[in-house]
């Protein structure tokens, strides 16, 4: 492979495409499929065969265009036509089988298809900037050949055939990224150190184990545009000197890993995995694990040790897995949505990155929009942007005449914001001090009808199923938390209890030994700074010194 | 994870609670103190066992640093500045102390190690006199079907030096966790009675590294049961002069 | 110094264990399969009794304790045999603030199930997930593998009389 071949490969792939003038891209990602997308496309299919037209238009399958709660969604795409023209392209959405002759009877006459079209020009697309899902719903993510004709792998044939590994980690290093699993931690930083760790055998992992509720953002990206995260895999293997990756991916994503091993297939068959990469020493192969229902395992020593074959409970840090990772080499481990930067950074360099965000979060960053919002979906849009913009402009707000109350982002770990904060722009310092945090990207918009203490309660609940038993603040401050949430809930709680949960977030948030319990009272602390008197309303009149009064007392 | 070996080639130099105190790369915070004098509250953590990191009594501050960090998983470094005791570490201890007496059930007065118990000596020592988080109350089995030993979940605290002990010693490997969370359980086995353990040499060795009365030996009264450690460093030394 | 660990034969002739054999093969028969192993067990028997414990932990030359402990740790293996059919409820945070609650409260009052359990007939298990990632289709369930969105509570009940009278 170098880049004359992936050229000519493009250049074909383009050729080809150009010569059917129209094609009917649908959407074949999770929430599509099971709306019928997969019945809508044989039925297509089978109608062009019988109308003799398979020359004139073609179906294909492409991965998610964002909008997952109107699907099954269609775009007719015209080629032939200029991409500026705006006929060239029209997006549909709930597109059925009952559909499909009077879908097929429009995208060959060229009319457009009023009664299902959805528009375009609202800001839901036009305040989008997409790096991560710049192919998602325009490729094929089953055809690789589809992926290298918008530019894919060029990136990677770039930095084998053009740069030394640590002039990739100086391109990582400029563009500013920074882990977008939730931590924030510079990814330049992280390779480097990685790179720098003495071993003889190295590590890449990529976390696909996305296991906070209310985020699909690493399951779209693999579903609709799975060779971009193992290309940025690869690339990352040639800058910190690693032969091997694994990529754990969640049970509960069939679709994600049935994509990504095709995917590793092909990029064996064309030769950007496996042994003497564009003619250079450099090895690299990728192995697939799949998680077996750990939310824990999402934390990077837990994550090892379940790679391992062992329970997926973390130890503690220092030593970090840059320098002790698995089986004990220097492992390099990013999420999903950090890797599926790195193609783009290579193919643009780290400065045009850089340029895109704010002065410390730079870039874009992928949410994953859900909850009580018009539209329920995933986005991407550069860092900086407002809360308010995301939510009332780009998610055209809450539905039915209902008022916003609050948006949680960082599942588990993050915190619910209130109206009063909406003009805050999302970036890492921002979430923070506003009590949430950046997270992975779950954004969930909460409307007046939501009890904060019950979220809270909801969130602790998850947090106590999930935690792995292994420290004691996690294993019984969750416990008892818990417990106490539930009484506020039932209003069965006294000033006491308020006071003691307050205390156990205390201490289960600096004792636990990892990111789990560290986070796990967010949710209330956020809660109790906006929504005090929730808390203060759900309480039972008590004595002087805070103990519930007995029933009889104030019958 | 076992702790590596680093040859004695240059000293560090550190402060532990306004000590300056010197020590040899790898050490970790945990034993520098410990060699100065400085006894760091502990549960999971026993000489001789790999580090486990869990029980979480032993955090300490780092200048400079906003986490707390484990003193028996964390390495020293040069310059590093420790502090071992303070107002807030004290609280902190206290609650967890307090959370394991909520989690299970810890009758002193009745428990046959009554007296020659960890918990109940760290509870002292941290100045526990009464438990103000709500009991959790959970049903619990004992397992008395061993001939020699018995296993009472009401007053294990999951520390699992029994696991490690078996594991890493005994070589059996009978003793293992199974569940998670709160629901965290030591087992035998596959969740077997112990008697029926086709694995357990019997050696005792998981008794006498409880430090609970949740290991005991049968027939013994209250405040009867003294655990024997004298084996754990010597078995280390010869294990490791073997392997030399 | 070493000794001999004989290579166990599979509980029964089921044909399926070759497959898990084929699994630890794979692998090279190392430690690290022994989760790999495990979903193999548990997609092709349903869950995983004690024989199938004792197996793959002797082939793999894992103690007892370990496998036990690794089978109870993560959420998708399961010791008790599972019904016929499955259904899966999302608990994710878009289906918590869209009533997913509602339809559990539905099965255990209308249905008698809770959370993780199976009908006395065996022909329905009952199973939550924490978030599907299909947060766009809230509340979502997956019947018997198949992902449906926006479910209520009347094509919980008409899934159920299609399920447990067939």
């Amino acid at each position: 492979m170098n880049t004359e071949t992936l050229e000519e490969m493009a250049a074909k792939e383009r050729a080809a495409a150009s010569e059917i003038p129209v094609r009917l891209n649908v959407c074949a990602s999770t929430s599509c499929l099971s709306r019928g997308a997969d019945e809508l496309t044989k039925t297509l299919n089978k109608q062009l065969r019988t109308a003799k037209q398979t020359k004139q238009c073609k179906v294909r399958s492409v991965g998610c265009m964002g909008l997952c709660a109107k699907g099954p969604m269609v775009e007719i795409e015209c080629p032939a036509k200029p991409a500026d023209d705006p006929e060239s392209r029209q997006l549909l959405r709930g597109v059925t089988v009952e559909d499909a002759d009077e879908l097929l009877e429009h995208a060959m006459s060229g009319r457009k298809f009023e009664r299902l079209d959805w528009p375009t020009d609202t800001p839901f697309f036009t305040r989008q900037h997409r790096i991560v899902l710049e192919n998602s719903g325009l490729i094929d993510p089953e055809r690789i050949e589809d992926y290298i004709a918008r530019g894919g792998y060029a990136g990677l044939v770039k930095a084998l055939t053009e740069y030394t590994p640590s002039q990739v980690i100086d391109e990582v290093a400029r563009s500013g990224l920074r882990g977008r699993g939730g931590g924030g931690f510079p990814t330049g930083i992280k390779w480097a150190t990685v790179a720098k760790s003495d071993g003889d055998r190295k590590y890449v992992i990529c976390n696909a184990d996305e296991g906070d509720p209310g985020a699909f953002m690493d399951r779209s990206v693999l579903d609709s545009d799975p060779h971009r995260v193992l290309e940025g895999m690869i690339t990352a293997g040639y800058a910190v000197g690693a032969s091997h990756a694994y990529i754990y991916v969640r049970g509960e994503y069939p679709l994600a890993i049935l994509r990504l091993k095709r995917a590793i297939n092909q990029a064996k068959r064309i030769g950007v995995l496996g042994t003497n990469l564009c003619d250079t020493p450099f090895a690299f192969d990728v192995e697939i694990r799949l998680g077996a229902g750990a939310f824990v395992c999402g934390e990077e020593t837990a994550l090892i040790a379940s790679i391992e074959g062992r329970r997926g409970t973390p130890r503690p840090r220092p030593p970090y897995p840059a320098s002790y990772g698995l089986w004990g080499k220097p492992t390099l481990i990013n999420n999903v949505e950090t890797f599926a930067n790195i193609p783009w950074i290579m193919r643009h360099g780290g400065d045009a990155l850089a340029a895109i965000g704010t002065e410390r979060s730079k870039g874009t960053k992928v949410f994953a929009l859900a909850g009580t919002i018009v539209n329920n979906g995933l986005i991407e849009v550069p860092m900086g942007i407002t809360l308010r913009e995301i939510v009332e402009e780009i998610g055209e707000g809450v539905p039915d005449g209902k008022a916003f109350k609050a948006v949680q982002t960082g599942g588990p770990s993050g915190g619910c914001i209130p109206a009063e904060h909406l003009d805050m722009p999302v970036d890492y310092e921002s979430l923070v001090k506003a009590g949430s945090i950046m997270g992975s990207g779950g954004m969930v918009v909460m409307d007046e009808t939501s009890n904060m203490v019950d979220v809270a309660r909801f969130f602790m609940e998850f947090c106590k199923d999930e935690s792995c038993g292994k420290c004691i603040p996690c294993r019984v401050g969750t416990s008892v938390m818990l417990d106490l949430l539930e009484k506020l809930c039932k209003k069965e709680a006294a000033p006491r209890d308020l006071e003691l949960l307050k205390e156990l977030c205390d201490v289960v948030r600096s004792t636990s030994l990892c990111g789990l319990g560290q986070t796990a009272p967010n949710p209330v602390l956020s809660t109790l700074r906006y929504f005090e008197d929730e808390y203060e309303s759900a309480l039972q009149p008590a004595d002087e010194h805070g103990y519930a009064l007995p029933v009889l007392q104030h019958t | 994870m076992a702790r590596q070996k680093v040859p004695p080639t240059q000293a560090l130099t550190l402060t532990i609670d306004d000590q300056t105190v010197t020590a040899k790369p790898g050490q970790t915070v945990m034993d520098v103190a410990s060699e100065h004098g400085i006894d760091i509250p502990h549960l999971c953590y026993l000489d001789g066992l790999s580090i486990w990191g869990a029980c979480r009594l032993c955090v300490v501050e780092v200048e400079g640093q906003r986490r707390l960090f484990s003193a028996c998983s964390t390495e020293v470094a040069e310059g590093m500045v420790v502090s071992t005791d303070s107002p807030r570490l004290r609280h902190y201890r206290k609650v967890i102390v307090e959370m394991l007496f909520a989690e299970r059930n810890h009758i002193c007065a009745v428990c046959v190690s009554n007296g020659h118990c960890e918990l109940q000596a760290m509870a002292q020592r941290l100045g526990v006199d009464h438990i103000h988080i709500p009991y959790l109350n959970p049903q619990l089995s004992v397992d008395s079907s061993h001939d020699r030993f018995r296993l009472d979940h009401h007053r294990c605290i999951v520390c699992t030096r029994c696991v490690r002990v078996c594991a890493e010693v005994e070589g059996a490997s009978t003793k293992g966790m199974a569940g998670r969370g709160i629901m965290a359980r030591i087992i035998n086995d596959l969740n077997e009675p112990w008697g029926d353990s086709q694995t357990c040499t019997s050696c005792g060795k998981c008794v006498h590294v409880c430090p609970t009365g949740a290991l005991v030996e049968k027939g013994t009264a209250a405040a009867e049961m003294q655990k024997r450690r004298q084996f754990l460093p010597y078995l280390t030394v010869m294990r490791d002069n073997n392997h030399d | 110094m070493t000794a001999t660990l004989a290579s166990p034969a599979p509980p029964t002739d089921d044909r399926r264990w070759k497959q898990v054999e084929a699994t630890m093969r794979r692998n090279g028969f190392t430690r690290h399969a022994l989760i790999e192993t495990l979903h193999t067990v548990q997609d092709g028997f349903g869950f995983l009794d004690d024989p199938a414990l004792r197996y793959v932990a002797q082939s793999l030359r894992l103690p007892l304790s370990t496998v036990y402990g690794v089978a109870t740790f993560y959420h998708n293996f399961s010791l008790k045999p599972q019904g016929r059919h499955s259904c899966v409820v999302c608990t994710g945070t878009a289906c918590y603030i869209h009533r997913a609650q509602a339809l559990l409260d539905h099965f255990e009052q209308v249905h008698g199930l809770s959370d993780g359990q199976t009908d006395a007939d065996g022909n329905v298990t009952l199973l939550t997930a924490r978030c599907l990632g299909t947060c766009g289709m809230a509340p979502a369930v997956v019947f018997d593998g198949q992902l449906a969105g926006d479910v209520d509570e009347a094509i919980l009940d008409e899934r159920m009389k299609e399920w447990t009278t067939s």
